[in-house]
């Protein structure tokens, strides 16, 4: 019942009169009431307002002190307060990049084996397993990067690397260089882990809703397995899978304990993804606390922004894009 | 109530800043921040101190860098760094510098069938191996002073400070000494600019991450390599003999020292002449207030550095910190007196024998 | 014709087989990684753990001032979170369902709801620990609620959308005012749904460590006053995992346990309550 046919029906006191001293009272409790939730979903509102705010509020002075170079450049000198943010966001876009060409086809093939392959009965513990993996804290995911996969991937994976792939023309690049074990590599890998169930979850979930119809057409007409999901599946669910992979990519843009154990914390920019290097929440988690020069703090702001303005961009797409597969659902 | 919130508010505020926490008996404790360096003696220090005094020392190692901004901006007791601070730094900040112990920085290496103690290296090529000159660990010049060793043909993966580091410093400071390029390519600082390797935090993070790594060379404080058995190295010194770190090389160098015409206390004591001295061998410093803000905490520091100077050499030499000589602790307490002040009258904060 | 029927057979064997490796691969890392965490972890619990306070390197100690201080700044940021976010999950299902405001307040949540934590730590350090000039646990809990906060209106609005309309109208038509209808009826419909979320939300804000970094910081000792630093599991983890001492990695190590043992628990909760829940999603 809205207010205003509320307000009617006072009005043409089909009511009797003592009932209205207790509409109004209620008229009053339910203003009160949606005043309350009104408020607190405005809060919301403000929070992202405020670190809007705060971002550039405090990325100000950096900014203008180091002009667009700021960008570009990959000096970071704390001495001479000179900061140039190059080398943490090519870490981050590269870490990230790493992560998802990992991520994605091992997701699909984990989802497809669950969605088309893997027997029934085991199809829900498994999906279950996945699920509650994404729960672990990414603090663990650094710990056991740094304590288990370095040492293998500077013993096993990298010399192989260096040796078959580093030789190589236009590729060899990214694969030269010292095995040192921590870098950009093992940062995008553990990256990859970390991602791994979520996206998974996501993927799985988005296979779900094809309809049964579609999938037992396709089989009918004698279609393999891969062909269903080739044909069938995926086109089916496009939008929402490249949404679920944008959600991955934002978190692995964002995620900061997973990289930090690992990254190696230099301001380098190097062509080899072996190199040590960092992201920009790495850089903000190890400096932050120790910065207390004006320009200092403020450059670690400006990469904070840079930060939430990369994953800005990267979520309303994902948005965008589940909003657009919700509609298409919506019209059938 | 209200009076306990300021209460409260003022015990924070004391204790703003970088990796400074407050336990709930604040009250009964000293705070400092500062360099990671003598970080495993103070903790010692404050143990044994606590159990005789239950006053407890809060002792947050967040680099030598951190040390000095924390006191500047007044938000710890003491500040603490290895890198001393000029006669004018420390008149322009109102505060006033004294050492505590000397030690010794040692480089650490991660190499397959090398334990501590057996590879030696010279200062020039340290120098060029943290300035990339020296990429593998098979080069030429590491080979000649190892002629005992099987070295493998790895890159060597350099690892220093990421946050600003009177180790850093130190370190620095000796290598530019000794190798002229090095100087001019890089230069000493508490933070400079690496052409390659990887950072980390603290002494503590220097040693986790060359333990981590396979191949991988760092330098840290000896306590650190010796507590966390890492293969730290020999060095040759200035005299050009090949030298142990241990104790009794870290007090050859400091025997050297003449700390009597040291202004404000600043000494740095790399590359020491002595037949038997460790060439990093570094003093670290203390930093408090002329004039604090809040004197009784002042004092209860002061009272501290006085008790580890009369009572902390046993534990000092036990993790080889070489403890400063009875004369320059003498001039220390005197300098105690005539420059930590408090009130109209300049009552000094420090009483001898209290 | 046979051919290209046996050349179809082929490509979907290739396919199902890197299909299944992949699922092999990931949840061989998977397993792997929930193996070490346990096997480590496990051996690092003991009595010590749950009773003495972060130790110096070398010395006895345990987590007591760590669990502790989690369990304080995770309650209290849920305590800051659930009501707010209840009510404005509420509005954003009900009220501003076709305002303009709603569909902005539901875009700029899902934002919110994916931000990078540390983002959301250096925000909370702007507005708490700048002017306040100390790090407190009042900060953690901030911090922390503000990751909760979108977790849980996202997941009240979607619960709430799901109860039907005519409970709603059977409601009003019985004259009940229109707060009473959500209060009585539609929250009660929607009660373990919500509940679900309000308990991911806490699963989710136990493991977070970035945005304490700068807000709670940490302690060293026992520190139950929420002005000033308070010692929290994370950052203990963070620091005592990235240091040489193997003391300090063991007790980082019965922390990581520990944590992801109390967020599985509360993920299974959550699982429990939405099965029970009378609406199916």
């Amino acid at each position: 019942m809205t207010d205003e046919t509320l307000a009617a029906a006072i009005d043409e006191q089909r009511v009797a009169p003592e009932m209205t001293g207790t509409l109004r009272l209620y008229r009053w409790q339910d203003a009160i009431f949606r005043a309350i939730t009104f408020l607190s979903a405005a809060l919301v509102v403000v929070v992202l307002a405020g670190m809007i705010v705060f971002l550039v509020h405090g990325a100000i002075p950096a900014l203008t002190a180091m002009g667009p170079s700021f960008f570009w450049t990959s000096d970071w000198d704390t001495v001479e307060d000179i900061y140039g943010a190059l080398a943490p966001i090519t870490g981050t876009l590269i870490t990230a990049t790493i992560a998802m060409v990992i991520g994605i086809p091992v997701s699909f093939g984990i989802a497809m084996f669950l969605t088309e392959i893997c027997p029934g009965v085991l199809r829900r513990p498994i999906g279950t397993a996945i699920e509650l993996l994404a729960g672990i804290p990414s603090v663990v995911f650094g710990i056991w990067g740094l304590f288990y996969l370095t040492p293998v991937l500077q013993e096993y994976v990298q010399p192989v690397l260096i040796d078959y792939l580093g030789p190589l023309p236009i590729i060899g690049v990214l694969f030269q260089g010292p095995p040192f074990g921590i870098g950009i590599l093992d940062g995008g890998i553990v990256l990859a882990i970390m991602v791994l169930p979520y996206i998974t979850s996501i993927t799985r979930d988005v296979f779900m809703t094809v309809p049964p119809l579609l999938r037992e057409s396709a089989y009918g007409m004698g279609c393999t397995t891969t062909e269903v999901v080739w044909k069938i599946v995926i086109p089916y669910c496009r939008v929402g899978l490249i949404g679920g992979v944008m959600l991955g990519l934002g978190r692995a843009l964002g995620e900061t304990m997973a990289v930090t154990f690992v990254i190696g914390n230099t301001y380098q920019i190097s062509a080899s993804l072996l190199a040590p290097g960092t992201t920009i929440s790495a850089a903000i988690a190890n400096e932050f606390n120790e910065a207390f020069e004006e320009q200092h703090l403020s450059a670690l702001i400006a990469l904070g922004l840079v930060l939430f303005l990369i994953t800005f961009v990267v979520l309303a797409l994902a948005k965008w894009m589940l909003m657009a597969i919700d509609k298409r659902e919506g019209r059938r | 109530m209200v009076i306990l919130k300021s209460v409260a508010l003022k015990l924070g505020a004391l204790l703003l800043g970088a990796g400074i926490v407050a336990g709930s008996a604040a009250a009964a404790e000293i705070t400092g921040a500062g360099a990671t360096f003598p970080y495993p003696l103070y903790s010692k220090w404050a143990e044994s101190y606590k159990a005789k005094t239950g006053v407890g020392l809060n002792y947050q190692a967040i680099g030598s860098g951190g040390g000095v901004k924390q006191i500047k901006a007044k938000t710890v007791t003491f500040g603490a760094t290895d890198n001393p601070l000029k006669k004018d730094a420390l008149a322009a900040a109102g505060l006033v510098q004294f050492p505590t112990v000397m030690g010794g920085i040692v480089p650490i290496v991660n190499l397959k069938g090398i334990g501590p103690n057996k590879m030696v290296l010279d200062g020039p090529t340290l120098a060029d191996i943290y300035a990339g000159k020296i990429k593998t660990w098979n080069d030429a010049a590491i080979t000649k002073l190892n002629p005992g060793l099987t070295l493998p043909a790895t890159a060597i993966a350099t690892v220093w400070r990421s946050d600003a580091s009177g180790t850093n410093f130190n370190f620095t400071y000796y290598l530019s000494q000794v190798s002229a390029s090095f100087k001019s390519s890089i230069g000493s600082g508490n933070s400079v600019k690496w052409p390659g390797g990887i950072g980390a935090k603290g002494n503590d993070g220097v040693a986790a991450t060359v333990k981590q790594t396979a191949n991988s060379i760092g330098f840290v404080e000896y306590a650190y390599a010796k507590q966390n058995n890492v293969a730290f190295t020999k060095m040759v010194n200035a005299a050009g003999n090949v030298v142990s770190p241990d104790v009794s090389a870290f007090t050859a160098a400091a025997a050297s020292a003449d700390w009597s015409k040291a202004v404000g206390f600043y000494l740095i004591l790399a590359n020491q002449s002595g037949a038997q001295a460790w060439p990093m061998t570094a003093a670290t410093f203390i930093l408090v207030e002329a004039r604090p803000k809040a004197p009784p905490a002042t004092a209860e520091a002061l009272k501290f550095f006085d008790w580890a100077y009369s009572n902390g050499d046993a534990a000092a030499k036990a993790l080889d910190y070489v403890p400063m000589p009875a004369a320059v602790k003498a001039s220390v307490r005197a300098t105690w007196v005539r420059d930590v002040t408090a009130g109209d009258n300049n009552a000094p904060l420090y009483k001898p024998g209290s | 014709m046979s051919a290209r029927v046996r050349r179809r057979g082929v490509v979907n064997i290739v396919v199902l087989s890197l299909s299944v490796a992949t699922a092999l691969v990931g949840l061989a890392f998977l397993t792997l990684i929930g193996w070490t965490l346990v096997s480590r972890g496990l051996s690092a619990i003991n009595l010590d753990l749950f009773t003495l306070e972060t130790p110096p390197p070398g010395s006895r100690g345990g987590l007591a001032n760590a669990i502790v201080g989690s369990a304080m700044m995770t309650g209290l940021a849920m305590l800051i979170a659930t009501p707010i976010g209840l009510l404005a999950g509420t509005y954003l299902a009900e009220y501003g369902r076709d305002s303009r405001f709603g569909s902005v307040a539901r875009f700029i949540n899902d934002i919110l709801l994916s931000a990078p934590s540390i983002l959301v730590g250096l925000f909370v350090y702007g507005f708490t620990v700048l002017p306040m000039q100390h790090y407190s646990a009042w900060a953690g809990s901030i911090a922390l609620s503000l990751i909760a906060l979108p977790v849980i209106v996202r997941s009240t609005q979607d619960m709430i959308g799901l109860v039907p309309v005519p409970l709603r109208e059977a409601a009003a038509a019985l004259g009940a005012p229109e707060w009473r209808v959500m209060v009585s009826i539609v929250w009660r419909a929607a009660g373990s749904g919500m509940l679900t979320g309000v308990l991911l939300a806490a699963a989710r804000v136990s493991g977070e460590t970035a945005p304490l970094l700068f807000t709670a910081l940490n302690n060293q000792f026992w520190s139950t006053d929420l002005n000033a630093p308070m010692a929290n599991l994370p950052v203990v983890i963070y620091r005592f995992a990235l240091s040489p001492y193997d003391d300090w990695q063991q007790l980082a190590w019965g922390g990581a346990f520990l944590i992801t043992f109390t967020i599985l628990v509360l993920n299974v909760l959550a699982r429990v309550v939405s099965s029970r829940s009378q609406l199916k999603v």
